[in-house]
């Protein structure tokens, strides 16, 4: 009793923690390297072999780095900002379903921290608030380059967050649940990826997903060559890190959650097809993590080709065509459901 | 009694200094912009970070001395500043410049027109949020730099040229090396190409933006690649030819929306140009002496003159006054491209948003060198 309700949960989250983390730090590594081939670069190469050890080399020195708080800032928002933009992201991995129930040391043991009835919109609603860090970031730093960008992170939210949870909308009809869990099994029992299923439901969560994290094309409240480093302009030392581990660990959520919702998430390739069934020799896991990946390398891949948006461009896309889009997708979701 | 009626809301105007230390300016640019929310309402361009005073200095130095300042002034098209200055005295001394160096000056002149637009390309790329660009321009910018290295050893100042003509004969080979790096100059280009010209968020973010019509823009005296996206059809190396020009073919390209489009169209069609003048100079490029009749000692006679060229930014010219007596001009003034086309910016920048701001810098293509001196 004891174990199953208090020692198996704490495990369970400390390895999502600690897994979350340091993936995120190898995140920032396989960024720059993915960037560097892309520009005939290498990347970094001296830390470690092929410089494999950078992540660590970058902690060290963040870690050391003199903290500085400017003296016209407002103190107290100042400092719990970045702990405002990188707790949702972390706390968002509690319904990420990595795998199904295993037995594990002759136990069941489920492969997510837990399945809430209720979990995209936990989802949701927990991701929504870690723009707030960015917001009061810019406005605490009491500087104009971050004040400049936290309104632009405040335009962009009202203009992705509609459109993105619309798209939920649809998929809810498709899964005909919330919980995370309970969509990828409607997935198994449909035999089918929502993918393919709902394709405008997913170019508009992914376009939405590039918003949210603020990556390029839509990376406007940092915007380096505008706002130079735009919120975070004043942030130095750890505190600034934790907004970059927000960042990345935003990415991975975005990815996360687009694999269970429309790459049936710990599922194989072709649930469908019995000859695949070889597959399951992998580990479920594993598929969740390949299919994550994929779209991480896609969020490095778009950095790296496009340019940047500008903000009422950001918002006339958002208002005028994704808003639009997602609602229209919604009403034929529940037509087909309906009529069919 | 007065009543004190306020607005419910102030609305103030946000004062925002943006330079002399930030990443899209390009140097030492100061641009005080004043702000509605994110749109410019008025700005002011300070600028003088970079003052070195070098038309003054010239006027203490010796006339062959003067050659390696003027590298000093638009450092990515060093050559180009040397061979304006060059043939401004030839002109004063009336000298006579021998057909191979004035091939050789060509070539010079065209390779720092491509040096130069790389460096535009990829800044003016990675303000507008394409870091990509930059990198492969500098890749190729390189590859100019290396062919230099190999004429003179020097990678940006060069102090390439003399008054007369070369200092030097090219290295043996050095034509078949540059000929090679004009045809991966050209796969290139479709590089750059598929990576912007289309690209919708490029579109989106240069066409209509910072408009200048062609009236304006000789009124305000644009000159180089602003002038011609505007449409207006003028090339120095076309209307007044210099060096080897007048025995070249090539087009001027001329823009007709007059927005950042395409002053962008314009400098990648005169990428195209510049590789095509520098086939024909090396391929053509005659045999015989590289310097021509000059004195031992460089005395022009009493007068002054004034000459163009068209450097990679625009009118480059120089201004020089002689009094026939000392070994140094009495009087030394350029009349730098940048700091003219500069005078553009903040009617270009008004009423858009700080975002376009960086990028109508960058598409104006400054280099602060030349605009302090």
């Amino acid at each position: 009793m004891m174990v199953d309700q208090v020692v198996i949960p704490a495990l369970k989250i400390l390895i999502v923690l600690n897994a979350v983390l340091v993936g995120v730090t190898f995140m920032v590594l396989l960024e720059r390297k993915v960037i560097a081939w892309t520009q005939a670069r290498l990347g970094p190469m001296r830390v470690g072999p092929y410089g494999v050890l950078q992540p660590i080399a970058d902690v060290v020195k963040l870690m050391t780095k003199e903290d500085i708080t400017p003296v016209k800032a407002d103190r107290w928002v100042f400092s719990v900002a970045p702990l405002i933009a990188l707790i949702p992201a972390l706390i968002v991995f509690a319904v990420i379903p990595f795998g199904p129930e295993v037995s594990l040391f002759g136990r069941q043991v489920a492969l997510y921290i837990t399945d809430l009835n209720v979990g995209l919109l936990y989802v949701v609603s927990v991701a929504s608030i870690g723009v707030y860090g960015i917001i009061l970031a810019g406005w605490a730093s009491n500087s104009k380059f971050p004040l400049l960008a936290s309104l632009r992170a405040s335009a962009q939210l009202i203009s992705y967050e509609v459109a993105v949870t619309m798209t939920l909308v649809s998929m809810i009809v498709s899964a005909g649940t919330l919980s995370m869990v309970g969509i990828v099994n409607a997935q198994e029992s449909q035999q089918v990826w929502y993918l393919f299923v709902q394709p405008l439901a997913f170019f508009i969560f992914f376009v939405g997903g590039l918003a949210e994290t603020n990556r390029a094309p839509f990376d406007m409240p940092e915007a380096e060559q505008e706002l130079t480093g735009g919120f975070h302009t004043e942030y130095s030392g750890m505190r600034f890190a934790l907004f970059f581990l927000a960042e990345y660990a935003n990415m991975i959520v975005v990815s996360a959650v687009a694999t269970t919702l429309f790459l049936g998430g710990w599922l194989r390739p072709f649930p469908n097809v019995a000859a695949l069934s070889f597959l399951d020799l992998v580990p479920a896991w594993c598929w969740f993590l390949a299919k994550t990946f994929v779209f991480l390398y896609i969020f490095l891949w778009v950095r790296a080709t496009l340019p940047r948006y500008r903000y009422d461009q950001l918002m006339r896309l958002g208002w005028k065509v994704l808003i639009p889009l997602a609602i229209a997708n919604v009403v034929v979701s529940g037509l087909v459901k309906v009529l069919l | 009694m007065t009543t004190d009626v306020r607005p419910m809301f102030d609305t103030d105007e946000l004062v925002i200094n943006m330079g002399p230390q930030h990443p899209s300016t390009h140097g030492v640019l100061r641009v005080v912009l004043r702000l509605d929310g994110e749109r410019v309402v008025g700005s002011d361009v300070v600028i003088g970070y970079l003052h070195r005073g070098i038309e003054k200095l010239c006027e203490s130095r010796d006339w062959t001395q003067i050659v390696l300042l003027t590298d000093r002034m638009d450092y990515v098209a060093a050559a180009t500043n040397n061979i304006g200055y060059c043939q401004t005295v030839e002109k004063l001394m009336s000298i006579e410049v021998p057909r191979r160096a004035r091939y050789v000056r060509t070539i010079m002149a065209e390779l720092q027109r491509i040096a130069s637009h790389c460096l535009w390309l990829g800044t003016h790329a990675m303000d507008i949020g394409a870091m990509t660009v930059f990198l492969y321009a500098f890749r190729e910018r390189e590859l100019i730099l290396d062919l230099f290295e190999e004429y003179c050893g020097a990678r940006l100042t060069y102090n390439s040229m003399r008054i007369g003509g070369l200092p030097l004969d090219l290295p043996p080979g050095w034509d078949r090396k540059v000929l090679g790096f004009c045809d991966v100059m050209e796969q290139k280009l479709v590089e750059y190409e598929e990576l912007l010209t289309n690209n919708r968020i490029w579109l989106e973010r240069t066409k209509g933006i910072g408009v200048i019509p062609a009236e304006e823009a000789v009124a305000i005296g644009l000159s180089g690649p602003p002038l011609r996206g505007s449409g207006v059809q003028r090339d120095i190396r076309k209307d007044e030819p210099y060096a080897a020009y007048d025995e070249m073919r090539f087009e001027v390209p001329i823009g007709k929306a007059c927005d950042t489009y395409d002053r962008y169209l314009v400098r990648l069609e005169e990428f195209r140009q510049s590789v095509r003048i520098i086939r024909q100079a090396v391929e053509g490029l005659p045999e015989g002496p590289i310097v021509g009749k000059v004195p031992r000692l460089i005395k022009p006679p009493a007068g002054e003159t004034y000459h163009a060229i068209e450097s990679p930014k625009g009118e480059l010219g120089y201004f020089i006054a002689a009094d026939g007596k000392s070994t140094a001009p009495y009087r030394f003034r350029v009349r730098p491209p940048s700091f003219c086309n500069l005078q553009a910016l903040p009617r270009l920048i008004q009423g858009h948003l700080v975002a376009d701001v960086v990028a109508l810098i960058g598409s104006i293509d400054v280099v602060l060198g030349e605009v302090d001196r």
